[in-house]
């Protein structure tokens, strides 16, 4: 699992390329967790196009983020999810609570 | 189960294997790649692919986080692939760890007995939506079997 993040104008960018299962979250989550308290952003960006893979540990990482996004006044966003991360945020259900964005340029 | 269901059920696989690993979250990866080499010879669709990748991954970190807590690397999980004529593959996985007290209870979706591990229970619903059998066998302080059936190529055959 390999993770970018790049903060600018209280805008906090996750890029995550790889496998996002339960050894891929853990990984993720620390890192994540860290540029978020190191940063205090308004906003989460995660960029998922590059994740070939997500399996439900994936999805409680972005519910897990999401949260952690709440709990310091910032919101979360999933950026291009790729195939796998839509099709299981789909199948969960939480289409309501993950916000979705497409760039348009992919 | 249909007269025909009962036939195909008594044929015999015509290819099988078996491996045992490490409970290492690193070998989730390791047991999923296993399985798509093992069914690739079916020539199956991207998303048969994976689903069937998604569930074995599933069942494969129940075994680590809830079978084994997470601090079991020495302890370890066995799967087992078979491949029958028609083109069904069944996919065991199992482990000898904590066991399920309610097996019927902890498929529900949602249901999680590890909320703080930020899972929310949909583990078993992904198996069962990808898949097109799930059995699940659980003996409190035994151990858990999950038994995965996958149809692959039956649309195009
Ligand atoms: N191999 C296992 N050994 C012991 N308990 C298990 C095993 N597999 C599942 N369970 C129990 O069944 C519950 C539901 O499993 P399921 O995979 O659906 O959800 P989860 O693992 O809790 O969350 P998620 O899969 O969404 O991360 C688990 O919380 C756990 O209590
Ligand atoms: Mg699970």
């Amino acid at each position: 699992m390999e993770i970018t993040t790049n903060e600018k104008d209280g805008v906090l960018t996750v890029s995550l390329k790889g496998e996002l299962d339960h050894h891929g979250a853990v990984a993720a989550r620390q890192d994540i967790d860290a540029a978020i308290s190191r940063t205090s952003p308004k906003k989460v960006v995660l960029v998922l196009d590059r994740v070939n893979f997500c399996d439900s540990s994936g999805l409680g990482l972005i519910m897990g983020r999401y949260k952690k996004a709440l709990s310091v006044g910032a919101t979360l966003t999933v950026a291009d999810p790729s195939e796998a991360v839509e099709r299981i945020i789909k199948l969960s259900g939480l289409t309501e609570i993950i916000k979705t964005e497409r760039s348009g340029v992919l | 189960m249909s007269a025909t269901a009962e036939k195909r059920k008594a044929k015999k696989a015509v290819d099988t294997f078996k491996l045992r690993f490490s409970a290492k979250s690193v070998n989730e990866s390791f047991a999923r790649m296993a399985v798509s080499a093992f069914v690739a010879r079916l020539d199956p669709t991207v998303s048969e692919l994976a689903d069937i990748k998604t569930a074995v991954s599933e069942a494969v970190t129940n075994c680590i986080v809830h079978g084994y807590k997470d601090a079991r690397g020495d302890a370890e999980i066995l799967l087992k692939g078979s491949i029958y004529a028609d083109g069904r593959v069944v996919i065991e996985i199992k482990d000898k760890g904590l066991g399920i007290e309610d097996v019927e209870t902890a498929m529900l979706p949602m249901y999680t007995t590890d909320p703080a591990g930020e899972r929310s229970g949909m583990g078993f619903t992904v198996m069962g939506a990808f898949c097109d059998g799930l059995k699940v066998r659980s003996a409190v302080g035994k151990g858990t079997t999950v038994v995965l059936t996958k149809k692959i190529g039956f649309g195009r055959l």
